[in-house]
């Protein structure tokens, strides 16, 4: 009985890994659909709609790769993970690319095997409390009870910075955003901590946003961004440089609607080599040339995207900061296409 | 038997092997034995081969690393800065004690369901078959969600026993002015040692003197009730007289216990609000009593189950033959019926433990942190290391599991009938 199961345990971990060895750009052309890992349900990043349609930042980059790779932005299946199924889902093949609020360090770069393709949302961790707890700072939450995401990085911060001003505190482990967010506003933990965008979109869905304040600490530094599998530099290539080329299409104004007309009688050489109607960038990634006039097709430039998705103007009210381009003091800054 | 002829004393040729029906079955064992061991072989050469292709080793060397997050049930000192190996010791124990309790518990709530399920009080019998049958066919997962929602929607936050400053008093008041139930634990008072005897450091285990004092002192004082006991029946069996030994008992029981605590200085600490919690005392979660009600009464429908069937398996005529002799009901069911009902009880009972300490792993539902909780959940995510924790927790349960099979069977094998 013991030797079964413990041989049955090796047999699917020796299939799992036998699928990921594989080339992931054959494999999703052979397919016909992109597997795209995205959070179950965070509003503004990704989340199903009323209708069934996944919409939201994370989404929208999926969505790019998608039309990038296959020519349709609607060729992608989204596969919900959460914090703890993610990276096993990837390693294993069963997603191609995960864009799901994860934040690129050291360990998961290299330990787990895993390739970060770019920052698409620079990120910090914060808390969120109730307005009547009169709560300030962070630095008041001495003896509060807490709830946290497990398998993330903010719980190893927040374990840091509670040490680090020596203060104590009491974990609550949830296992999802939804649990969260039910935990908290229930009264089960005093803060709730995770990234800040992550936390103005948990906001954003209550009843009575107005009674929840973010706190204005900012202990972390969570820089966001789309995963690969390590090893496959090609497919790592093509997101890394879809990513690049929403982002460099902001910066040179090609948007969702001109993109066309861009590509035919922009005079800027870039422009040009961007969207395929001079060189041959895209042969050297194994696809058609015209691959980003495509991504940028599907959802616009990253600012279009953002604005669409997290801005100002939605519900989620995230402002640029960070996340504009580095001629508006951001830290976006494409890598050229030459 | 005259005419039997004894077979032909062959020399052993190949061909027997598969013939012969005194080899036949030895040589399909061998067989089955060689391609099962050629398939296992073939599966772990498979996993090395393609964690080698993944960049990933097999190795526990995470095991010693920082483990760096917080548990907020903790039986044993541990801090963030503590090793993965500790937290790993942490769940371990909190699996533990919720398997030590949650036995302890069903047996109890079993054993009383059980009788009373055979009860000649109508109402009584037919409302503890309602009991039975709806613990045991809803799915424990529902349970644990649904005590852990009651607990948390229907108690007060903790927030609601601070003295309000305009009215000078609070929202809600604690029990006896010693419990406060709140919607994220219930806080008890903690017991403190004033003149406590220390700790003894073993390599990486300390012993708690003082603990282990009281454990001592409790088992002397109920070695020495067994012993006035014995003595007390070997009186009644020479004179017919049975001495009494109630106060005695009693006196034996609670008064070694009592200087010892008294020599200790042990007092209670009573919890009190400060800041967001309640300090001072012990929080018990309500994951923690969530998961300890509902573990315990979904398989305490079981036990009663085994119980009425160990009742009902001994037989009528043995009530009948202790009535005739005498007997009173209670002595009937200590002396005849029960010691005879646990032989059929004890098999079936082991099977339930292990069941609740296995479905303890459902405590991630609730976010209680046990064994699945810290190794196979928070360690096995921040290292990445899903074959060694995967393959480490199964090991750990299923140690847990052989350690109260076989302590178990001892048991068993000591009530069992014995037949000389």
């Amino acid at each position: 009985m013991t030797k079964t199961v413990f041989f049955g345990t090796l047999t699917v971990a020796g299939l799992a890994a036998g699928l990921a060895s594989a080339a992931t750009l054959d494999d999703v052309k052979a397919r016909g659909e992109l597997n795209c890992g995205v959070n179950p349900g965070l509003v503004g990043f990704a989340a199903p709609d009323a209708s069934g349609n996944w919409t939201g930042f994370d989404v929208s980059l999926c969505r790019a790769v998608a039309a990038a790779v296959l020519g349709d932005p609607q060729k992608v299946r989204f596969v919900p993970t959460t914090a703890e199924t993610r990276f096993t889902a990837l390693a294993s093949g069963e997603i191609d690319l995960l864009a799901r609020n994860t934040t690129w360090t050291f360990s998961r770069d290299t330990d787990l095997s895993m390739d970060f393709a770019g920052v698409n949302y620079y990120d910090g961790q914060g808390f969120m409390v109730r307005q009547d707890l009169g709560v300030t700072s962070a630095k008041e939450l001495d003896g509060a009870t807490v709830c946290i995401q497990t398998g993330t990085t903010t719980e190893l911060n927040l374990a840091d910075y509670f040490t680090a001003n020596g203060m104590t505190y009491t974990p609550v482990a949830i296992q999802s955003n939804a649990e969260g967010e039910q935990q908290y506003l229930a009264g089960g933990c005093d803060a709730y901590t995770t990234d800040i965008s992550g936390l103005a979109s948990t906001r954003a869905a209550f009843a009575d946003p107005e009674n929840h304040v973010i706190l204005p600490e900012v202990i972390s530094k969570e820089p966001l961004g789309p995963a690969v599998r390590h090893g496959d530099n090609q497919w790592g290539d093509i997101v890394r440089w879809t990513l690049n080329a929403l982002v460099a299409a902001e910066e040179y104004g090609v948007t969702a609607a001109n993109v066309e007309d861009m590509a035919a009688n922009s005079p800027n050489p870039e422009i040009k080599r961007l969207l395929g109607t001079e060189g041959e960038l895209g042969a050297m990634t194994g696809l058609p040339n015209d691959w980003a006039k495509h991504a940028i097709a599907a959802g616009g430039n990253y600012g279009e995207i953002f604005s669409a998705t997290i801005g100002e103007e939605t519900p989620i009210g995230l402002a640029r900061g960070l996340n504009a381009q580095w001629t508006q003091g951001g830290l976006l800054y494409a890598q050229p296409f030459r | 038997m005259a005419n039997a002829v004894d077979a032909p004393k062959d020399s052993f040729r190949l061909s027997m092997l598969i013939y012969d029906t005194r080899y036949r079955s030895l040589t399909i064992q061998v067989i089955v034995l060689m391609l099962f061991m050629a398939g296992a072989a073939w599966l772990v050469d498979n996993t090395v081969r393609n964690l080698a292709v993944l960049g990933k080793d097999f190795n526990f060397g995470f095991l010693g690393q920082r483990a760096g997050y917080d548990i907020a049930q903790r039986l044993i000192p541990y801090t963030n800065a503590d090793t993965h190996a500790r937290a790993l010791l942490v769940g371990l124990l909190n699996t533990l004690l919720i398997a030590v309790l949650g036995c302890f518990a069903a047996t109890v709530i079993g054993v009383i369901v059980g009788v009373l399920r055979l009860s000649s009080n109508w109402l009584v019998a037919r409302l503890m078959t309602v009991y039975v049958e709806m613990f045991r066919n809803v799915p424990l997962l529902l349970w644990i969600l649904l005590v852990f929602t009651a607990f948390t929607e229907a108690s007060p936050l903790p927030a609601t026993f601070r003295v309000n400053a305009q009215t000078g008093e609070a929202e809600s008041s604690m029990l006896f002015g010693l419990f406060a139930v709140t919607n994220r634990y219930t806080a008890i008072p903690d017991v403190l040692v004033e003149r406590g005897l220390g700790s003894l450091a073993l390599g990486p285990l300390s012993i708690n003197l003082t603990f282990l004092a009281i454990v001592a002192v409790i088992a002397g004082s109920l070695l020495a009730r067994r012993a006035l006991l014995r003595h007390a029946t070997a009186v009644q069996e020479a004179t017919g007289l049975r001495p009494k030994t109630w106060w005695k008992s009693l006196l034996i029981l609670i008064l070694p216990i009592a200087a010892l605590l008294w020599a200790l200085g042990v007092h209670l600490s009573v919890p009190a609000i400060t800041g967001f919690n309640f300090t001072g005392g012990v929080n018990v979660s309500n994951s923690f009593m969530a998961l300890w009600l509902a573990l315990s009464l979904y398989t305490s429908a079981f036990i009663a189950e085994i119980v009425r069937a160990g009742i009902l398996a001994v037989s009528r005529g043995q009530t009948e033959a202790a009535f005739a002799l005498g007997l009173r009901p209670r002595r009937t069911m200590s002396l005849v019926i029960l010691p005879q009902a646990l032989r059929v009880i004890v098999p079936p009972l082991i099977s339930q433990y292990l069941n609740l300490t296995k479905n303890s792993s459902l405590a991630i539902a609730v976010g209680y942190l046990d064994l699945r909780g810290t190794l196979g959940g928070i360690t096995l995510n921040q290292t990445g290391r899903e074959l060694e924790c995967v393959l480490l927790m199964m090991l750990i349960y299923l140690a847990i599991s052989l350690v109260i099979s076989g302590a178990m069977n001892v048991y068993n094998a000591r009530i069992k009938l014995k037949e000389r």
